[in-house]
């Protein structure tokens, strides 16, 4: 070997601050690019035999069915709370009426879709990455290869589905529950006119309004699937990486959700222009 | 080893293996059921497979020993079809499978029957569901016929006798029995080879006599080739027919079990003195 070819050539500082600002960008567009492959691979199989709808049903009750009591509870005090906060607002201008109006709109387009994918991330997305960790370092998931089963078809496929389906299901629930605590708070406890209330809600809330947090919903649950099935699939080790998934699962669900909630509420925007 | 059968195959290291020309492996052999030659695989920088040959006797009790690191669950990965080499041929009964696509292999791979280390049972379903999944995600078949065929491997497998062992979850049975309804999965589709990753790691040494037993009986009363991924040296020697050692990613020596206890290679020495093996081989129990 020439001896001149073994001497390491030395980086210029430019060199070497570019390769550490680059690692983080490598590392992200990596990091995209499986979880893209993962969604592709997943959305393929939908499309091909054999279909196990027992196991979409399987995951529509846990994530659907499960988690409708703590939907329940948030829904109906996140309600209650903003119809509390919109009317001691209103009241500095005498508007309370608008209470129904301001808090239903507020719940269809925002609370609704966010908290409940929130929740589902906190329980359902939590449990998905436990359950394929765990099934990944007991070797479930190689078993499952050894019968010819795919296990992209048969794990992640129907828990992506079955939370893009649930998500918006979920979300209407939330909706309803929280109307009910702000009607509570709001003509109950604060005395609002139960008429102004419901006028003023029917009049200013519109189909379309729903029909953006559906969608919202929808793409949420997408989301927080993708990203438990991902963290829980990959999981190498043992129990503690387990664990480290399930936290990274909660957090990269949660964080995509606020995320996409920016960007897809813009997308909206354009299709379902506000009216007045 | 031998290319072709003999009838008192000595042990003899991969590097004085004569070459078998490539016409013959493609061919069904009468003995020989899988024949692996030339197997690479890198994971990085890590060369763990180095131009692995080995022959599976068909029918028999094929052991593969080797210390941690040493590449044997890699190598039987690749016996499923779950990695792909580098570079090397598998062939089973003469098919080479490592340019298989995905359908083709999972075709293939109904041949074939594994028993993970600890059972790798399905936590969410009961025992029955365990072993009539092959048959479910397969066939077509009634419930009856199911059924009908779970209870048979049941018995055969001593575990009809466990109280209200079909309903029963994997987390409620014991580490022998899951090793047992393991097996009892594997062996429902009636495979001809089956593998075995480490059956007796962890177990006691009773618990490790009643798998040995299990795999003995199970090779005599199912006829299936078995091929058993092990470090236990005293099993090795009690149940196997054929030991190999994979050793730096080849296999350093092949051959009857009783040869192998013999072999002069320092690793195979090592092995058999830190196992202090003078082993008698066990009878199946009737």
């Amino acid at each position: 070997m020439n001896e001149a070819s073994s001497v390491p050539v030395p980086r210029g500082r430019l060199a070497v601050v570019g390769g550490v600002l680059a690692l983080p960008i490598r590392g992200f567009f990596g990091y995209l690019g499986d979880h893209s492959m993962m969604l592709w691979k997943a959305l393929l199989w939908l499309f091909r035999r054999p279909f196990r709808p027992r196991l979409f049903l399987e995951q529509m009750e846990f994530i659907g069915v499960g988690s409708l009591p703590i939907i329940l509870l948030v829904g109906f005090f996140s309600g209650a709370v903003s119809a509390q906060q919109t009317v001691r607002a209103l009241k500095l201008f005498g508007q309370e009426r608008f209470v129904g109006a301001t808090v239903g709109l507020s719940l269809a387009l925002e609370l609704a879709p966010v908290f409940t994918a929130l929740m589902i991330t906190a329980r359902a997305g939590s449990g998905m990455a436990t359950e394929l960790g765990s099934m990944r370092i007991t070797e479930q998931i190689d078993a499952l290869s050894t019968f010819a089963v795919n296990p992209v078809q048969y794990l992640v496929t129907p828990r992506i589905v079955a939370s893009v389906v649930m998500l918006p299901i979920m979300t209407m629930v939330f909706n309803a529950i929280g109307l009910i605590g702000a009607y509570i708070y709001a003509v109950i406890i604060a005395g609002v006119d139960v008429g102004s209330f419901i006028e003023h809600f029917r009049y200013l809330t519109d189909p379309s309004d729903y029909l953006q947090g559906a969608i919202k919903a929808a793409v949420f649950g997408g989301s927080l699937s993708l990203a438990a099935c991902y963290q829980g699939y990959n999981v190498r080790g043992g129990a503690k990486e387990v664990g480290l998934a399930t936290t990274r699962a909660v957090v990269a669900g949660s964080v995509s959700v606020l995320v996409l909630d920016f960007f897809v509420g813009d997308a909206l925007g354009t299709f379902f222009p506000f009216q007045s | 080893m031998p290319a072709s059968p003999s009838p008192s195959p000595s042990p003899s290291s991969s590097p004085a293996r004569p070459p078998v020309p490539a016409a013959d492996l493609t061919k069904p052999d009468p003995r020989w059921q899988i024949r692996i030659r030339g197997l690479n695989k890198t994971f990085g920088p890590q060369h763990v497979l180095r131009g692995l040959d080995l022959d599976i006797e068909r029918g028999k009790i094929n052991i593969i020993i080797g210390g941690s690191g040493q590449g044997k669950s890699v190598l039987m990965k690749h016996l499923m079809g779950l990695l792909k080499p580098d570079s090397g041929n598998i062939y089973v009964d003469g098919l080479d499978i490592v340019p298989l696509a995905d359908v083709e292999m999972a075709k293939l791979r109904r041949k074939f029957g594994m028993v993970f280390q600890y059972a790798a049972l399905f936590d969410s379903q009961n025992v029955v569901e365990n072993i009539a999944f092959p048959l479910i995600e397969r066939y077509k078949l009634s419930r009856d016929e199911i059924m009908a065929r779970v209870r048979e491997l049941l018995k055969r497998l001593d575990l009809d006798h466990v109280d209200g062992i079909e309903q029963k979850f994997p987390a409620e049975l014991s580490g022998g029995q899951r090793k047992r309804v393991g097996l009892a999965r594997a062996l429902i589709d009636r495979p001809e080879i089956l593998l075995y990753d480490e059956p007796t790691t962890g177990l006691d040494p009773v618990a490790t006599k009643n798998v040995d037993e299990m795999i003995l009986r199970t090779s005599h009363d199912f006829g299936v080739t078995s091929v058993v991924i092990s470090h236990d040296m005293a099993s090795t020697f009690r149940i196997g027919d054929r030991v190999s050692m994979l050793y730096e990613g080849k296999i350093l020596v092949t051959g009857p079990a009783q040869d192998v206890l013999r072999a002069p290679d320092a690793p195979v020495r090592e092995f058999v003195e830190m196992a202090g093996l003078t082993v008698p081989p066990l009878g199946v129990s009737a």
